[in-house]
C-alpha cells in the first residue's frame, strides 16, 4: 500500500479567531485555498475499494474527485461530484463528515483521515465562482409537468433532476425565500446564506426551474388540484420536518421561551440581528439552550452571537451528544457553558411572566435505552436552579401535518411521518415524497439522496405512464 | 409581488387595504388569515382575511396602526405592492362544517371590536349566503371608531354599543351582550367573538355566564404561520396549542387569556418595535 499519504498531515483549514467570531455571524471556516486543497488531495490513499464511497449517502465517487483535484484539474473533480450531489458547497459544510466518509478513511486509523468535507466544499466553491464552465444545454422538454412541495435539499435535488431530464418542474415554497432549512434553519456562520444558498437555488433555477414562494401546499392549493386542476402529472413533497417538540414541563409558555425554530427563523429567514431589519428577536443576558443535536448547536452560538452567556443543557454526557463533534468543538472554542447530565424540570418566571431561571435536575447514565444510548436517569434530590432570562428548546422537529391533512390516501406512520418506499412513492399513485418529511430530522445528504432517488422513481412512473 | 388596488380610512389609524393575490382569493375561507410582508427587509405579519374576491382575485385586508409594521403596512399606497402575502392560513370557521338545515336551527350572535370588526364580515356575509341572519353586536369607545357597519346592516341584523354613549347602546359589549339576553329575552346557542384579547377575554365570562358556546379568534404574534417556530402558542382547556395550524378559532370558555395578553406583549419594549428608534427608509417612517 502506498505510504505517501500517511506522512503528510492533515492540511489545516483556516477559521476566524474565536473571540473575534463569536461577535460576528460571519462564516467561521474560511475553507481551503487551492494550493492546500491539492495539498491535502495528495494524501488520499486511492484505496482499491475506498470505504469512504460506501460510508457516503449518495455514494459519492470521493477517489475519483480527490484524484483529480490532486491533478489540478478542478473541473473534472466537479464533474464527478455532480454524478452524485447536486449540493456540494452545502454538503461540505453541513455534512456529518466524521461518521460517514472522514469516519472510514483509512488514513484515519493509524493518523488523520482525510478532510473530504472541506475538499468537496473547495470544488463546490469553485464550481459557484466559475459558473461558465458548467453550463450544459437546457434539456429538451417532454412535456410532462412535475411538482415540487418545498424548496429545501430534497426540492431542489428531486428538481434538478427532472429538469435535466426535460420535465417542465414547478417548486413550491411556503416561505417568501427558497432554500429551505438550509435558509431558515442553518445559520449564517456555519453556511453563507448570499455567498453559497442562493447561488445553489440559482443554479437549480438556470436548469428551467421555476420556484414560486408563499405558497402553502396544503392551504394555497391542495396536492389534489395540483394533480386535477393544474396540470401537475407527479408531485414530489419535500415539506421537511419543521414542527418543534417542547417538553411539557410547568414554565414553558413563559415570555422568554422559545423553540430552537423560532429563534433561528428569526435570525436566518429574518435577519433579525440586523439592524436595518424590522424583525425583533428577544434579547438575553443569559440564555439557556436545552438539547445536544446540531440545532441547539447553532441555537446556542447564535445565541452567543447575539451577546449573550450562552448554556447548553443537555441530559446525557458528552459522548452522547448528537450534535457534529465539529460543531460542539467550535461550540467550546467560543466560551459555550456545556452543563451535561442535566435536565430541566421547570422553567421560572417572574411576577410579570417573564423568564428569571430554569430548575433541572442533575442525571447519571442507566441502561442502554432502544436507541442503544445509555438511557439518563434522574438524581433523586439534586435539584437546583439556574438564572437565566431566556430558555430555548432544541428537542427536536417532526414532520407538519398541513399536507397529510389535506390529502387523501396519504398514510402517515405514527410519528406523522409519510409512508413511502425506497424509490419514494407514497400510498397515492403519482405522489411521491422524501427527506425529513418521510425520515423524520435527519440530514441534508439523506434529504438530497431521497429527492434524487424520487426524481428517477417518478422519470420511471411518467414514462410508463 | 402583490399589487394594493385600493385603499381606505375606515376610522382613526384603521385602515382597509384590497390587495391583489389571485390564489389565495381562491381558497380563502371565513375565519382564515394571511401574512404579510411589505418588502424585502420586512417582518412576517399575520392579518385576518376580512373578505374576498374570487373573481376578481383580491382579499381584503384591515389593519390598524399599532406597531412599527403595522404602521408601515398603513403608509403603503395603492399601485405599490407587498413582497409577500401568504395563505390563506388557520383552519376555516367551523361554522362551514355545519350543513344550511344545521346552520338555519341556530341563533347565532357575533360579538366585534375595533379592528376585530372587519374579520367578523365575512362570517356574518356567509351565513348569509347561506340563508342565516344572525344578530351582531359591534362595540367602540366612540361613534367615529365604528368600522364596517354598512356592510355588516346588509348582511346582519346591527347592534351598536359605544363607552362614551355617543351611539347605541351605553356601555361595553358586554353590557349589551347581558342586556339583549336579560331584558329583551333573546337566546343564542352560538356566539362568535373577535376583537381585542381584553374583550374576547370579558366577552367570553359573559357568555359563559348565559350558558352560550362561544368562539374566539386570537391574533397572536406569529413568524411563519406553518406551524414552525411555536410563538403562537397559547394555553387552551391546559394544553399548548399553534394558533397558526389548530386556529386561529378556539372555545372562548377555555383560552388562558392572561397568558395570551402576556406572550402578545413580548416585544412591546423592543426597539424595533418603536418608531423613534427603529428608522427604514420606507415612507419616511
Amino acid at each position: 500500500m502506498a505510504t505517501k499519504g500517511n506522512k503528510i498531515p492533515r492540511t489545516p483549514v483556516r477559521e476566524q479567531d474565536p473571540a473575534i467570531r463569536a461577535t460576528n455571524f460571519e462564516e467561521v471556516c474560511l475553507g481551503y485555498d487551492e494550493q492546500e486543497a491539492m495539498l491535502e488531495a495528495t494524501r488520499c490513499l486511492r484505496c482499491p475499494r475506498p470505504r469512504c464511497v460506501q460510508a457516503c449517502p449518495v455514494g459519492i465517487n470521493i477517489p475519483g474527485f480527490v484524484g483529480k483535484l490532486a491533478d489540478g484539474d478542478i473541473k473534472g473533480a466537479a464533474d464527478i461530484i455532480g454524478l452524485d450531489s447536486s449540493l456540494p458547497s452545502v454538503c461540505g459544510r453541513v455534512c456529518p463528515q466524521e461518521t460517514q466518509c472522514e469516519g472510514s478513511c483509512v488514513l484515519g486509523i493509524k493518523n488523520e483521515p482525510l478532510a473530504i468535507g472541506k475538499l468537496e466544499r473547495f470544488t463546490g466553491d469553485w464550481k459557484i465562482a466559475h459558473p461558465e464552465q458548467f453550463e450544459t444545454a437546457p434539456a429538451t422538454p417532454n412535456g410532462k409537468r412535475v411538482a415540487i412541495v418545498g424548496s429545501g435539499p430534497a426540492g431542489l435535488a428531486c428538481a434538478s433532476d427532472l429538469a435535466r431530464l426535460g420535465y417542465d418542474v414547478t417548486i413550491f415554497e411556503a416561505l417568501h425565500k427558497a432554500g429551505g432549512v438550509l435558509v431558515y434553519g442553518i445559520p449564517e456562520f456555519r453556511l453563507p446564506k448570499e455567498r453559497i444558498v442562493a447561488k445553489e437555488v440559482e443554479t437549480v433555477q438556470k436548469l428551467g426551474v421555476k420556484i414560486e414562494t408563499d405558497v402553502v401546499i396544503g392551504r394555497t392549493m391542495t396536492v389534489d388540484q395540483l394533480l386535477d386542476d393544474e396540470g401537475f402529472d407527479a408531485v414530489f413533497i419535500g415539506s421537511g420536518a419543521g414542527l418543534p417538540r417542547f417538553m411539557g414541563i410547568p414554565g414553558e409558555n413563559l415570555n422568554g421561551v422559545f423553540s430552537a425554530n423560532e429563534m433561528l427563523t428569526r435570525a436566518n429567514l429574518m435577519h433579525a440581528w440586523e439592524e436595518e431589519y424590522d424583525t425583533p428577536i428577544y434579547q438575553g443576558k443569559r440564555m439557556v439552550i436545552v438539547g445536544g443535536g446540531n440545532v441547539a448547536m447553532d441555537a446556542v452560538r447564535t445565541a452567543k452571537r447575539l451577546g449573550a452567556d450562552a448554556v447548553i443543557v443537555y441530559r446525557r454526557s458528552e459522548a452522547e451528544l448528537p450534535a457534529r463533534v465539529e460543531e460542539v468543538h467550535h461550540a467550546k472554542q467560543e466560551g459555550i457553558d456545556f452543563r451535561m447530565l442535566t435536565n430541566p424540570v421547570r422553567i421560572l418566571g417572574d411576577e410579570s411572566g417573564k423568564v428569571c431561571g430554569i430548575e433541572c435536575v442533575k442525571m447519571e447514565l442507566g441502561e442502554p435505552d432502544a436507541s442503544g444510548r445509555r438511557s439518563p436517569v434522574e438524581v433523586p434530590g439534586s435539584n437546583f436552579t439556574m438564572d437565566c432570562d431566556v430558555v430555548i428548546m432544541a428537542l427536536g422537529t417532526s414532520p407538519n401535518p398541513l399536507i397529510k391533512d389535506t390529502t387523501e390516501g396519504l398514510e402517515v406512520t405514527r410519528r406523522g411521518c409519510l409512508v413511502a418506499d425506497e424509490e419514494g412513492a407514497t400510498t397515492r399513485k403519482g405522489v411521491f415524497a422524501g427527506g425529513d418529511a418521510v425520515t423524520g430530522a435527519a440530514t441534508v445528504i439523506l434529504a438530497m439522496g431521497a429527492g434524487r432517488k424520487s426524481a428517477a422513481a417518478i422519470h420511471e412512473y411518467l414514462s410508463e405512464k | 409581488m402583490y399589487p394594493i388596488l385600493t385603499k381606505k380610512l375606515l376610522a382613526p389609524h384603521i385602515y382597509e387595504l384590497v390587495v391583489e393575490a389571485p390564489r389565495i382569493a381562491r381558497s380563502a375561507q371565513p375565519g382564515q388569515f394571511v401574512i404579510v410582508r411589505t418588502d424585502a427587509k420586512g417582518e412576517r405579519i399575520p392579518l385576518t382575511i376580512c373578505d374576498y374576491d374570487r373573481e376578481r382575485g383580491t382579499v381584503t385586508l384591515v389593519i390598524q396602526e399599532v406597531g412599527y409594521s403595522s404602521r408601515k403596512i398603513c403608509a403603503m399606497e395603492p399601485g405599490e405592492k407587498m413582497a409577500d402575502v401568504a395563505g390563506p392560513l388557520g383552519r376555516p370557521s367551523d361554522l362551514l362544517e355545519l350543513s344550511d338545515e344545521e346552520l338555519r336551527a341556530k341563533k347565532i350572535l357575533f360579538v366585534a371590536g375595533g379592528v376585530g370588526t372587519a374579520p367578523v364580515y365575512p362570517q356574518v356575509k356567509w351565513l348569509k349566503e347561506h340563508g342565516v341572519e344572525a344578530d351582531v353586536i359591534i362595540g367602540a369607545k366612540t361613534a367615529s371608531m365604528f368600522t364596517y357597519v354598512e356592510e355588516m346592516r346588509k348582511v346582519g341584523r346591527v347592534h351598536l354599543c359605544t363607552d362614551d354613549g355617543s351611539e347605541g347602546f351605553h356601555g361595553m359589549v358586554t353590557g349589551l351582550i347581558s342586556k339583549l339576553v336579560e331584558e329583551d329575552g333573546r337566546e343564542f346557542d352560538h356566539c362568535v367573538i373577535i376583537g381585542p384579547m381584553i374583550m374576547m377575554k370579558f366577552g367570553s365570562l359573559t357568555t359563559k355566564k348565559y350558558g352560550i358556546p362561544t368562539i374566539v379568534s386570537l391574533n397572536a404574534l406569529m413568524v411563519d404561520g406553518t406551524g414552525m417556530c411555536g410563538a403562537c402558542r397559547v394555553t387552551v382547556d391546559g394544553k399548548t396549542r399553534f394558533t397558526c395550524v389548530e386556529g386561529p378559532e378556539f372555545d372562548g370558555h377555555l383560552v388562558d387569556y392572561d397568558e395570551a395578553m402576556r406572550r402578545q406583549a413580548m416585544y412591546r419594549d423592543n426597539p424595533k418595535n418603536n418608531p423613534e428608534t427603529h428608522k427604514c427608509s420606507c415612507h419616511g417612517n
